[in-house]
């Protein structure tokens, strides 16, 4: 930000110009209208630019006068925050806008439009005749804009397949790019010695500059790559190929870079420079790691610590990732490297120890901050590019295209065929064109052709039309064209399905079974390292990183866990009647294979079940004991997820003390109403919004969950009872062996309940029950519709609670 | 000379049975004689005390495989008492990585083979299907290693693995039906996500490194 806000000053007012304009022409309507009777012919008709002239005036006079301005205006007091905004805001609608647009996303990336966009609004403030703005500065760029989308990639970034992989990912980031690097600055050079009969400007390019441009253009760039390789949903592997390319290649870029900045000065190199310059990536890349994993390790440890102030804990995880940045930035290492590795090294740590919301939070913010960046960068790239001065030479502009297309392609055939003799699932012709053709170029490449000096480089403009040409040749040719060019090579896409727990299951059976074939065989291969890997963590590493019961889990009872809260807040969200997103959409329950939950049922059939006494019974009996199991899971459940609840221990007394109760009750048949009178007091809804209010309600949603589901059956099985949809709040204790009606029925309910109301179809039922099912369901529905609410905003539904209290029988 | 011959004719049958290399032959028969301690045979207590294999939660399953018919080609059931080489060669070729040149019906076919090992390895009463305790104790078995489990724990996961296996192959199933387990079908539609082909494999090494060697290496 600061170099904005030095750029900026001088320009006065700025940019994009017709949006300021209407904005100050509201301004100035307003303050003639009622505050300042200034009388100055500022009238609304007037250009834009006259207002804003008149506008300068006035406040000039305001200054002089001696009148006590009531109202004033101070446009620089606010100038940058609220042009670094409008730019934000000019972002986002954007981005907004195109995805409005019908089947124009479809065709077109929109990386591409958002440059395009950039062109336009660059175009715009030029026609206005201001100064552009130097908008990709590299301060901005490498400081503000480059870390949300790299620490974005790095927290989530798929550590399997990335570890898989990594030889053949190291050998395309670090060989390729070298390659790339020394081949299209090689080349270059000797192209620009060609043509002796007609000297330009071409001859006194030497070969440092030209080197040192080879690599500058050489990196596969990870914002352009994300870009496009989001939109065309591609296989894991070749995703994590391009893109994990794309992110190691940084240290090569960052040492080549200065190694050829430096040289290029100096003007000689020597074999003990090139030595230093290996020396000095393995510095780089591994110093940048090294930084990056000691904050990962110091945030986790921090996150192990927040149980107590759960609000600030996301903030820990994007500052540590910024200061990992930082810190390697200021030794110059890898600072994408260390971002990588912090946000990698941190995860697994960190949201074993942070609440349920804190990792929504973490997840919404770094997507918010990713893709408003790579908005901005997109949009930037465009203006920049209206702004830049141009030296546009056809030879080496043209030149270094092909350069870039041919190395490429050679680069990256040519290592998978040592490549693929080294792995065991071998890279196809397929993948190695859409690992070519995916070498998108983007903004870091630009940044750092705006980091050359003038002074230095001559052919400073002339590199920067070249980099913009490559740029916008990836971008726009091969970024459009790779998506049905993937569609028609028949690439294998992305599996877009949810991990199941078989599959948990089976990954780490195979884990093991790997592990142990390759003990039998006798020679350690990367499962048995990984096995060791493996226990080391949970031996040593967990424990101390990793707060509580939690560090003992094993990651399938872990994964188990996460898998049961997610259905149980799909349950509580999808509740008044919205289409249930059902993990397991069908009719196959606990009867079934004798399980633990009800699962949601299909809507087809829905008819109640006819069973016998026998089975029944049985039913019961297993219905009773896996509820009473789901709750202390639950309870333990909250205990890692809730701040220490004053009211946990309170509260599962008057739970038993209630269940007793209604136990009691349930004896007495058909004095249904008592079933309001002993739950209203202890446990009454005012408990209930004081543990929602204090702003934990989601946490509590499965219990939440667990009770209205519970009570649903209830009005049913007492002959129906309208009150029963003050519910929430009411503890009926299913796993109680007096209530086997409403156990039984609770299934019936859940899943009559899921399946979007489809009361047409519950007739089915037998007739006993049928009858039923009807006010039973609707009760469900408004139970669930007040419970969501009460869980989102507890005030307003308490309140209502409140009122119909009174109205209880 | 002539013993020489006749064992690369023996290896050279072996290696067109079962698709290893000649030079992965050599290696593995190494690798067996010095498990076996030089006898034709192995036995479980000879895999069961490999030093590396101790900690691995489901060793017992991994042995049992190597001595169950099933996974010998040949359509027998029941399991051997010890295994010879040839025996031994089968097994582990369950785990060869398939090649660049193979085709798609070969990579189909070569999954289902190495889908069937696994479900061999679970179906250990060899009835086709994978019942709840059967599925139970895989469940137990992979967590046996991770320190105090309770009981409950384990079944609930079981539990809810079989409800989505059941759920997902037989949707529509009345109250009273009863899903007796997961066969073989159901058992490929559920791990349709994991491509089994190309993730369960190890590296068979062409050369002999001693380097790399592990367990009975002194031996």
């Amino acid at each position: 930000m600061p170099s904005r806000t030095g750029s900026h000053s001088p320009t006065g007012i700025g940019k994009s110009l017709p949006e300021r304009g209407l904005l100050l022409l509201m301004v100035l309507v307003l303050l003639e209208g009622s505050v300042i009777p200034l009388g100055a012919a500022s009238s609304p008709d007037t250009g834009h630019q006259k207002n804003v002239d008149n506008h300068k005036a006035e406040g000039e006079k305001n200054h002089t006068k001696k009148a006590f301005p009531v109202l004033d205006l101070d446009y620089r007091h606010i100038q940058t925050p609220f042009e670094i905004s409008l730019w934000v805001l000019l972002a986002s609608v954007m981005k907004l806008g195109f995805h409005m647009i019908p089947r124009l996303p479809g065709i077109v990336p929109e990386s591409c439009l958002l440059i395009t966009v950039g062109l336009l609004v660059g175009g715009l403030i030029k026609l206005a005749g201001e100064k552009v703005p130097p908008v990709l500065d590299s301060q901005l760029f490498f400081l503000c804009l480059l870390p949300p989308i790299i620490l974005d990639a790095g927290y989530f970034l798929p550590i399997r397949p990335f570890m898989e992989n990594l030889g053949t990912i190291l050998m395309f980031a670090v060989v390729g790019t070298l390659w790339n690097a020394f081949f299209i600055g090689g080349l270059l050079y000797a192209v620009c010695q060609i043509q002796p009969a007609n000297p330009n400007e071409l001859h006194q390019l030497e070969i440092l500059p030209c080197l040192l441009f080879g690599s500058i253009i050489s990196a596969v760039d990870p914002v352009a790559v994300l870009a496009v390789f989001e939109e065309i949903h591609i296989n894991e592997l070749l995703h994590i190929l391009v893109f994990g390319e794309s992110l190691l290649n940084d240290a090569v870029t960052v040492v080549l870079y200065h190694l050829f900045e430096e040289y290029s000065a100096a003007g000689t190199v020597t074999v003990l420079d090139g030595f230093l310059g290996i020396i000095s990536f393995l510095v780089v890349s591994l110093g940048g790691i090294l930084v990056g994993a000691i904050y990962g390790i110091l945030a986790a440890f921090t996150s192990r610590f927040t149980s107590h102030t759960r609000v600030i804990e996301p903030l820990f995880v994007f500052v540590y990732s910024y200061m990992a940045y930082l810190s390697a930035e200021m030794f110059h290492l890898s600072g994408i490297m260390a971002l990588i590795a912090c946000g990698a090294v941190m995860r697994p740590y960190v949201e074993a120890n942070i609440s349920h919301k804190s990792h929504t939070t973490i997840k919404y913010f770094l997507k918010m901050w990713s893709s408003v960046s790579e908005t901005l960068i997109f949009i930037f790239l465009g203006v920049a590019t209206v702004d830049g001065p141009h030296h546009w030479n056809w030879t080496f502009v043209t030149v270094t295209v092909i350069l870039c297309l041919v190395s490429r392609v050679i680069g990256v055939v040519g290592l998978t065929c040592v490549i693929n003799k080294f792995r065991i699932v071998k890279l196809t012709t397929k993948d190695q064109f859409i690992v070519a053709y995916g070498g998108m170029r983007g903004a870091i490449a630009f940044s750092l052709g705006f980091l050359l000096k003038k002074e230095e480089f001559p052919m400073r403009e002339m590199f920067l039309t070249a980099i913009i040409t490559v740029i916008f040749f990836t971008v726009f040719v091969q970024g459009m064209t790779i998506k049905p060019l993937v569609e028609l090579l028949a690439v294998k896409k992305k599996q877009e399905a949810k991990r199941s727990i078989n599959e948990e299951i089976h990954t780490q059976f195979l884990d093991h079974l790997l592990t142990g074939i390759e003990d039998i065989c006798g020679h350690y291969g990367h499962h048995h390292w990984k096995d060791k890997l493996n226990r080391f963590n949970k031996k040593y590493v967990k424990k101390c990183l990793i707060a509580g019961e939690r560090s003992k889990e094993p990651q399938l009872i872990a994964f188990y866990h996460k898998m049961e809260m997610k259905q149980a807040i799909d349950l509580v969200e999808s509740g008044g009647g919205v289409n249930l997103p059902s993990a397991v959409p069908s009719t196959v329950s606990m009867q079934n294979i004798q399980p633990k939950k009800p699962p949601p049922a299909k809507p087809v059939e829905k008819a109640l079940p006819k069973m016998t006494k026998g089975r029944e019974e049985e039913i019961r009996q297993i219905l009773r004991s896996n509820l009473q199991k789901t709750r202390q899971r639950l309870r333990s459940y909250n205990r890692h997820t809730l701040v220490a609840d004053p009211y946990e221990d309170g509260f599962s007394e008057l739970l038993i003390k209630k269940q007793k109760m209604i136990a009691l009750e349930k004896k007495i048949k058909d004095m249904n109403y008592y079933l309001t009178v002993p739950a209203a007091p202890p446990d009454s809804p005012t408990m209930c919004r004081a543990r929602l209010a204090s702003g934990r309600g989601t946490d509590f949603k499965p219990a939440q969950q667990q009770r209205g589901n519970k009570i649903s059956p209830d009005p049913q099985s007492y002959s129906s009872k309208p009150a029963m949809d003050r519910v929430p709040t009411i503890q009926v204790d299913l796993a109680s062996p007096q209530s086997p009606d409403s156990v039984n029925l609770m299934d019936e309910f859940r899943r009559a309940d899921q399946q979007e109301e489809d009361q047409g179809l519950t007739m089915k039922a037998p007739s006993g029950q049928s009858g039923f099912n009807r006010p039973g369901e609707a009760d469900r529905g408004r139970e669930q519709q007040k419970l969501t609410r009460c869980l989102s905003d507890p005030g307003p539904s308490a309140d209502e609670e409140e009122e119909e209290e009174p109205f209880l029988p | 000379m002539g013993a020489s011959q006749t064992r690369t004719e023996k290896y050279q049958d072996l290696a067109d049975k079962t698709g290893f290399s000649l030079e992965q032959i050599e290696n593995l028969h190494k690798r067996f004689q010095r498990l076996s301690d030089n006898e034709e045979t192995i036995s479980r207590e000879q895999l069961d005390s490999i030093p590396s294999l101790a900690n691995n939660p489901i060793r017992k399953q991994i042995i049992e495989a190597f001595f169950d018919k099933r996974n010998q080609h040949q359509n027998e059931v029941g399991s051997c008492e010890e295994i010879g080489f040839e025996q031994f060669l089968m097994v582990m070729s369950h785990f060869r990585p398939p090649s660049l040149k193979t085709t798609e019906e070969e990579k189909e076919a070569m999954r289902k083979e190495k889908l069937h090992f696994l479900f061999n390895m679970h179906d250990t009463d060899n009835d086709g299907t994978i019942t709840l305790v059967e599925y139970r104790k895989v469940v137990e078995e992979l967590l046996s290693k991770s320190g105090d489990i309770e009981q409950e724990t384990v079944k609930a996961i079981a539990d809810a693995a079989m409800l989505e296996v059941a759920s997902t192959n037989v949707p529509h199933m009345a109250p009273d039906e009863f899903y007796e387990g997961i066969t073989f079908e159901h058992f490929q539609q559920i791990l349709k996500g994991l491509e089994m082909e190309t993730r369960m494999h190890i590296r068979f090494l062409d050369v002999d490194t001693p380097t790399l060697r592990c367990g009975k290496s002194s031996s």
